[in-house]
Formats: structure tokens, sequence, C-alpha cells
């Protein structure tokens, strides 16, 4: 079992019972982001749609990141998380 | 004929204005004073808006767009002061369709005699349907699964279905999609086939297609069965036998360019358009909104500018405009890319405006409900300046 520490941003606090902060606990021995946000959208559906369309695709203008580090920049959801490194979910800067 | 909701003292007109940066509620007793609410999901998107009052206490539903966190449909049953968002999302593409869901660009309620059902016309090109008021959707897979479909091309707003028209005495829908066109069933949405004979594609080459126009808004004939009006991508159309010929009836109108058209509630032949100046300006004609009625199904029509701006270079968008139900005098409603929002209360002969410097007007709805105070946070409207 595998304990990550995920960082939710304010916005979307709402849809995890006001959380700031979530402890998930993936089964086996490693976690990739994908499994991480697998749990996530098992446990607050409205908040795991917020993050990923039906397609299970992160949202455009939605970021994660593992440590300093966005997924996009790495093997996407298919990027490991390693033991004691929090996953971070920010929105991007983009609108007007 | 349509029987209209009963406008008493205790009824007044509830106004729904969807924008770029969230949703405005807006209520008036006489429909020229309006108190209009502080904006309910500031920043999102709110390109879809209606008013159910089939059940008595009206029911309002947006289709709301979040840049950053995707597109949903809420409700409300108090007006406002508390909204639903369904925990799994009303509207969920089936994972076989490969499709995910961009933006919710309609919502209709059907006829009473269907209560609890409301259709949606969405993006990509699709067509939803709710039995349970608009809390959750069903993919419609008759028009999903048409040979035609993936052929559909994006307008300039996007793959979009954006209306949705059932006929409320009979089995029949008719659709509108850009850049596909009208299709119409007869069998409440089981079966599609294409209904553009007769409206212009200049924008293809070759012989006049059997799909892909890019129709911009349909709207059917209140008493006259299976005729309906039409504003094209350039044409403005009415067929007399649902949709299996169109006719041109631009003759009268400054420009044949525009996305609205709205039909009265209860008396055939009436509607009325905004014109614009083709696609390559995309303004009012000669920058002067006007909305011009007419009373004889197409054949003519009077320009109503009493009320409205002499110079304006703003677009009124597909979604942006709306009757009321009111059974004295239909009410006629738009909304502009510049945020303002006018009111008629006497059918669209003279406008006042109900609220100015919004966000873009995006969906515009209306509807006679029971008086009500709107929630706290409302405040009557007052234009804001500088103190001088």
């Amino acid at each position: 079992m595998a304990e990550v520490l995920v960082d939710i941003p304010q916005v979307l606090a709402p849809s995890v019972d006001g959380a700031r902060e979530l402890r998930v606990e993936v089964p086996g021995g490693g976690a990739a982001v994908r499994e991480v946000l697998d749990v996530l959208a098992r446990d607050h559906p409205r908040f795991g749609r917020k993050i990923r369309n039906e397609l299970g695709e992160v949202r455009r203008y939605a970021n994660v990141f593992v440590g300093q580090d966005n997924i996009r920049d790495l093997a996407g959801q298919d990027t490991p998380v390693p033991d004691g490194v929090r996953v971070m979910i920010m929105q991007s800067v983009a609108g007007g | 004929m349509s029987t209209p909701e009963t406008a008493t003292a205790d009824t007044m007109v509830l106004l729904a204005i969807g924008t770029k940066k969230g949703l405005f509620l807006a209520a008036s007793e006489d429909r020229v004073n309006w108190t209009l609410s502080d904006p309910h999901f500031l920043i999102l998107e709110a390109s879809s808006v209606a008013i159910d009052t089939r059940n008595g206490a009206p029911r309002v539903l947006a289709g709301l767009l979040d840049w950053h966190w995707g597109p949903t449909v809420v409700t409300s049953d108090d007006l406002g002061a508390t909204w639903s968002d369904p925990e799994q999302g009303a509207i969920k593409f089936p994972e076989d369709t490969g499709a995910a869901l961009e933006r919710v660009w309609h919502l209709r309620p059907d006829a009473a005699s269907r209560p609890g059902v409301v259709w949606a016309g969405a993006e990509p090109h699709s067509l939803w349907r709710s039995e349970d008021g608009g809390s959750t959707f069903e993919l419609n897979r008759g028009l999903w699964d048409h040979p035609q479909r993936k052929s559909w091309q994006p307008g300039g707003g996007g793959p979009c279905l954006h209306t949705v028209d059932p006929d409320p005495d009979s089995e029949q829908i008719h659709i509108a999609a850009s850049a596909a066109g009208v299709y119409r069933s007869d069998d409440g949405g089981a079966t599609w086939e294409a209904a553009n004979r007769g409206i212009s594609a200049g924008f293809l080459p070759g012989e006049e297609p059997e799909y892909g126009q890019c129709v911009h808004r349909i709207a059917r004939d209140a008493e006259q069965p299976g005729r309906l009006y039409a504003q094209n991508h350039g044409g403005v159309y009415r067929s007399d036998d649902a949709g299996r010929k169109w006719v041109s009836i631009a003759d009268g109108l400054p420009g044949d360019f525009g996305f609205t058209f709205l039909t009265h509630p209860r008396i055939g032949g009436t509607g009325w358009v905004i014109p614009m100046i083709a696609d390559i300006e995309r303004i009012p004609s000669g920058a002067r909104v006007s909305v011009y009625k007419t009373a004889d199904g197409g054949d003519t029509w009077t320009e109503n500018h009493t009320g409205l701006p002499d110079q304006d270079f703003n677009t009124i968008l597909r979604d942006a405009s709306a009757v009321d139900d009111h059974p004295d005098s239909t009410g006629v409603y738009f909304g502009t890319r510049a945020g303002e929002v006018y009111a008629s209360a006497d059918e669209g002969a003279t406008f006042t405006q109900v609220a100015q410097r919004l966000p873009d007007v995006l969906s515009v709805r209306a509807a006679v409900v029971p008086k009500t105070d709107l929630p706290q946070g409302s405040e009557q409207y007052v234009p804001q300046f500088p103190e001088e």
C-alpha cells in the first residue's frame, strides 16, 4: 500500500469536503499518478470529473505536479510518485 | 394554440441571463423595471440557460463551462439560492463513444405533456435527453450513430448541436447543428434524417448538399403543424412541411445573416429576427440593432428599433434571445456581446434596457413565474458611475 499526499487547490476544496490536502492510499507497492487520480475519483466523483474528462484525460487547463514537475513534461499519468513526494493539483494560467 | 401561463398580481417575469462570466437572474412585475441578481457562478461560462415552469415552481437550469475544471449542468428550484450539481455530472459520454463533453450549448424543456423531459444540445455534436428535469441526461444514440454525423464539420464556435425543437403535439423533433444543418426525427428521436433542402450553403462548392448547411437557429410555428423557420448562415427560411423543403423569407430584411429566430408562443405566423450584415461583418445591419417582426410567416417584415441603440457593433449570439409566455403580450428579450440586455413587453414594438456592462451575453430565457423575491444578495439594479 502506497500512501501519497495530494494538495488540493482552494477552488476545488468544496468538492472534497473542504480539504486542502488529502492522504491517498493506493493499493500495491508503488503508485503512478493515474492510480492516485483513480482513487480520488472513486472517493470524490465530483472532484474526479473536474480533473479528468470522460476519456480519463487530465483536462487541458488542469495541471498535475509530482514534486516540482508537471506530469505533462514527464510520463503523463504514468508518471511514478516516489515515496514521500507530494502530488499537487493546480489550475493553469489561462483565461481572459 | 398553447395555453399561456396566467399572469396575475401574484406573478412576475423571471429572466435568466447566461454570460461569459456567470449567470444573472432578473425579475420584473411590469417588464420595464427589473431587479438584477448578483452573479451566480461568477467567472464560469453560462453557455446555456433554461427556465422550466411545467411543475409550478420554476426550475432554473444552466449549462456551465469552467475552463479549468470542465462543463456541467446545474439546476436550482429556489431561484438560485441553492444549486444542484450531480456528483457524477449531468452529462457524461458513454465510454464506447470515445468522446468527452466540451460544452452544453442549449437546454430545452419539452412540452407540458412530457413532464420531466429536458433536451440538451452539446459539443461535440450530440443530443441528450433527460427524464428527471435535467438532473441526468442520456445520449441520443439515434443521432450519435447516424452515418452522416462523423462528417459534420465544426462551425466557428465549434462542433455544436445548438437547437432542439420538439413538436408538443407529436413525436417529431427537429435539431440544428453547425455546420451540419437541420435534422428531423418523426419517432421521438429514434431515427433521424437531414432536412435541409432549399437551404443554401454558399461556403461549400458544387450543388446544394443534403447536409452540411450552417443553420444558426430554427423555431417552430405556434399554430401551423409542420411549419418551421430558420435563420441560416446567410438566408432566412420557412418550411411548411416539417423541413422537407425550405423557401426564402429574407425579402424585406436588411440582411440575411444572423443568429436569432424567435416565434410567438401562441400566435402562428408571428416571429422575430435580428438581422446582421453577411458573415464578413457580423454586426447589426447598418450598425443599427433592430428587431424585425413578421406577422405573416415571413412574407413581410417590420423594423422595431424604439428603445434600442442607434449605433451598435455587437453581435447577438444564437442562444441570447427569448420570448416569454405572458398571456397579455409576449415579451421579447435579447442580450449582446457587449453585455447589454433588452426587454420588450409589447411583442417587440419597444424595448427597455434590463442591464448593461455585463459580460458577453450567451444565453437568455424568460418565463412568467410566481412572484417572489430573488434570493439574498440580489439588489435593485442601478447603473454605477464614478463620481465626477
